[in-house]
């Protein structure tokens, strides 16, 4: 049904139709009304035998969701930036356990610096976790990947992430059509799982693996998402025919025939950077778009075969490994091993820092010139950077950086138009 | 005068034969049908007391169950020495998870029998004093405050045995540990009051919060199936000693317990809702040094100098213990061993 709703209402409703069991949720923004509303529709009634758990830790809310998956229901949890770090020990046990649940992250900055906006960091943190990681463009396609996921978890047995830009997707109200009740219940059978815990048949769950058998089970990991390579393009394509929607799959081109660079993102950011590439193409230039859906399993194939004609590519990305750079187009690289296509890293919009269109078409234009250095941070105040490391070099203890540096920006909100 | 109750004991012991009581009353040990839950062939270390407590706490909740339970294991001895893969030795559903999560993975157990109507099966969590007192004791607390369907049980053995005997809040003071060793002026564990849970569950008022040791195995499975009569949230503190880490002889695992219980070191009660209803009386006082004594923990409390100043504070600990639950009968109470006495005393 269409409706005018925030993407976390929409999110809340589509994970509501999928008949979770358990939903244990911290709060913790830009997540929080996600599980808000789910609250809601249990404790008045509209879903039913469901069990919502408030729990005291996002470590708790994985692990609630652990024992809830092990016992055979449908767990769901939510959760962003700290809150994920604070639960990656068990992140990474329901993905060894083989659990299929699921979970959304409301993607968010990591601190230090305490920041609550959007960027991947935290996502990206979980990028070796096991789990399998869908990147939402629009809410509409938050909403509808979430229908997908608990199908695509429950065929593999393993975990999925739901990626949604916290704030820009999550808090804004756009129409999204719903999915109904009926139409959820025809495309996603009842959770029937691999292994349970059952008084009628009792097995044991999480035995300690030697170095005997360890690799196997860790390679078992790899081929199940090797397998959802396969997975997840199909339950999008059955999706589309269910609800007549494109959502989901590996990668989303766009105007990327012919097209001499192209650049690859994930998540909301993509809408801008289809603006962006419309009007460069309007004037005649060569540009496209491939948005990455899937990425863990990282789709290699298709995004070779996607910018086989490309002479460059430029990754738009919102976190980097500290020390090295880009992380997205680290993966990109591997794919295109062996091809002659230039990659350029570009890192933008961390902690929320807006990144708009200028500076997009300045960025593209560069790039179409190859004047574009391996590695940018787009819009970096590479002034206010100085200032602090000349005050670093001036005094030994030159105090707290994040707050010298603030203290030289003066007001925040001017800087943000 | 009334009747002269009947002797069932055996002499210089406390253990009362199966075949003199009651059916209905016999350990569930005895019972050629139980349910055999921690089976034979596990690696625990011989006279360990974490095997022998989860073995009749779990039989005996399988028999209130009739086998309708699953149990959820913190990290840890009971974890690692019953299921080297691809073996295990458990009979009943079981799952592993992390080191600080059993409580919560219990609760998503519980949280997913409800959701699906199958409130007959009931759910265990269980770990070590290190999984449940530290590491697992924020899981644990929002179980307990939820009041979560899950009856918790902790094997404390008062260390981290399984990587190697390093302290843990629930150590015991002056004991030595890997990373309490006896070096310097004060050896062993500092003093301080470590976490008692068994009061902490209580100041959470759940429905039932008991304590139990090895050395009274009856006691341990009837607090066990009585904890299986509440709904909401239970906790069962058990003492299990450990050979290994406290330095006793394999062989004496029931009778350090015991001692442990009959110093007043180790108080044994049961709590419902948040008050205690009853508590466990000491048959024959002990000091503590008896206690002591059989741990090479506490060795360097007697050699090569003797530390009275250190057993008379534990001593202070143990009477306070006697006198918070009163565990001694009003005619014995004057026997509290104010001063410590060298004379050997007579133990079970």
């Amino acid at each position: 049904m269409l409706k005018q709703v925030e993407g976390s209402m929409a999110v809340a409703e589509a994970v509501a139709a999928c008949r979770p069991e358990v939903i244990c949720a911290y709060p913790i923004s830009p997540q929080t009304h996600i599980v808000e509303g789910l609250s809601r529709m249990v404790k008045a009634g509209t879903l039913t035998s469901c069990e919502f758990v408030n729990v005291e830790s996002e470590f708790a809310a994985m692990s609630v969701a652990i024992g809830a998956s092990a016992a055979g229901a449908r767990a769901y949890t939510a959760t962003a930036s700290q809150g994920l770090l604070y639960m990656v020990e068990a992140v990474y046990n329901a993905s060894g356990l083989g659990l299929p649940i699921v979970m959304t992250v409301a993607n968010r900055a990591i601190g230090a610096p305490i920041n609550i906006w959007n960027d991947h960091s935290d996502a990206m943190s979980q990028r070796d976790s096991g789990w399998i990681q869908l990147y939402a463009e629009t809410n509409q396609e938050a909403t509808d990947l979430h229908v997908q996921a608990f199908l695509i978890a429950e065929e593999l047995s393993l975990p999925v992430m739901v990626c949604m830009d916290g704030f820009i997707l999550t808090h804004a109200y756009e129409q999204v059509d719903v999915p109904e009740q009926a139409q959820v219940d025809a495309f996603l059978p009842p959770f029937v799982p691999r292994q349970v815990l059952d008084p009628d048949e009792p097995v044991s769950i999480g035995s300690m693996v030697g170095p005997e058998a360890f690799t196997e089970v860790r390679y078992l990991a790899h081929a199940r998402q090797m397998q959802a390579l396969e997975l997840i393009p199909q339950v999008s394509a059955d999706f589309k025919r269910a609800f007549g929607r494109d959502s989901g799959g590996l990668v989303r081109p766009y105007r990327i025939q012919d097209a001499e660079t192209v650049v690859i993102a994930l998540g909301s950011i993509l809408g801008t950077i289809k603006d962006v590439v419309d009007e460069m193409r309007d004037q005649g230039v060569s540009i496209g778009v491939l948005g990455i859906t899937s990425f863990r399993p990282f789709p290699l194939d298709a995004l070779r075969e996607a910018l086989a004609g490309a002479k460059r590519v430029v990754v738009l990305e919102k976190a980097f490994a500290v020390g090295i750079g880009g992380i997205v187009s680290s993966n990109v690289r591997t794919a295109l091993a062996g091809q002659p296509t230039a990659n350029y890293t570009v890192v933008a919009g961390l902690g929320g820092r807006p990144i708009g269109k200028d500076s997009l078409h300045t960025l593209f234009e560069q790039a179409g010139r190859d004047e574009l250095e391996p590695l940018t941070f787009l819009d970096l105040d590479h002034e206010l950077v100085e200032r602090e490391l000349a005050r670093e070099r001036a005094n030994r203890r030159s105090g707290p950086s994040a707050e010298n540096m603030l203290r030289d920006v003066g007001a925040v909100g001017p800087r943000l138009h | 005068m009334g009747a002269v109750p009947v002797k069932f004991y055996q002499v210089g012991s406390f253990a009362v034969g199966n075949r003199l009581l009651d059916p209905d009353l016999a350990s569930v040990q005895s019972d050629p049908e139980r349910a055999n839950s921690l089976t034979s062939g596990h690696r625990a270390c011989q006279g360990c007391g974490e095997a022998l407590g989860a073995r009749y706490a779990l039989d005996a909740i399988m028999r209130a169950t009739k086998g309708q339970m699953i149990a959820v294991n913190a990290t840890g001895c009971l974890e690692v020495f019953s299921t080297p893969y691809p073996e295990t030795s458990w009979r009943l559903p079981w799952l592993h998870s992390l080191f600080g999560n059993a409580p919560a993975v219990a609760t998503g157990v519980a949280a997913a029998m409800h959701a699906k109507g199958r409130d007959d099966i009931r759910v265990v969590g269980q770990g070590g004093d290190g999984g449940t007192v530290d590491i697992g004791f924020a899981c644990l607390s929002g179980m307990f405050e939820r009041n979560d369907d899950v009856l918790y049980i902790c094997y404390d053995n008062q260390a981290y045995m399984n990587t190697g005997v390093q302290r843990s809040g629930a150590t015991p003071p002056a004991a030595r540990t890997a990373t309490t060793q006896t070096v310097g002026p004060e050896p062993g564990n500092v003093f301080g009051q470590g976490k008692d849970v068994p009061r902490i569950a209580m100041a959470h008022e759940i429905p039932y919060v008991a304590t139990a040791t090895v050395a009274d195995l009856r006691d341990l499975e009837a607090k066990a199936t009585r904890a299986m009569e509440f709904r909401g949230a239970r906790y069962l503190h058990v003492l299990v000693p450990c050979p290994l880490g406290w330095g006793s002889a394999s062989c004496d695992t029931i009778k350090v317990a015991r001692l442990a219980t009959q110093s007043g070191l180790f108080p044994v009660f049961e709590a419902v809702n948040g008050e205690v209803t009853s508590s466990t009386k000491i048959r024959h006082q002990v000091p503590v040094e008896e206690y002591l004594k059989l741990q090479s923990r506490y060795a360097h409390l007697f050699r090569p100098t003797r530390r009275d100043d250190v057993i008379k504070k534990l001593q202070a600990m143990a009477d306070r213990n006697i006198e918070r639950y009163g565990l001694l009968e009003p005619e014995l109470a004057p026997a509290v061993p104010a001063a410590m006495s060298n004379e050997p005393v007579e133990v079970a």
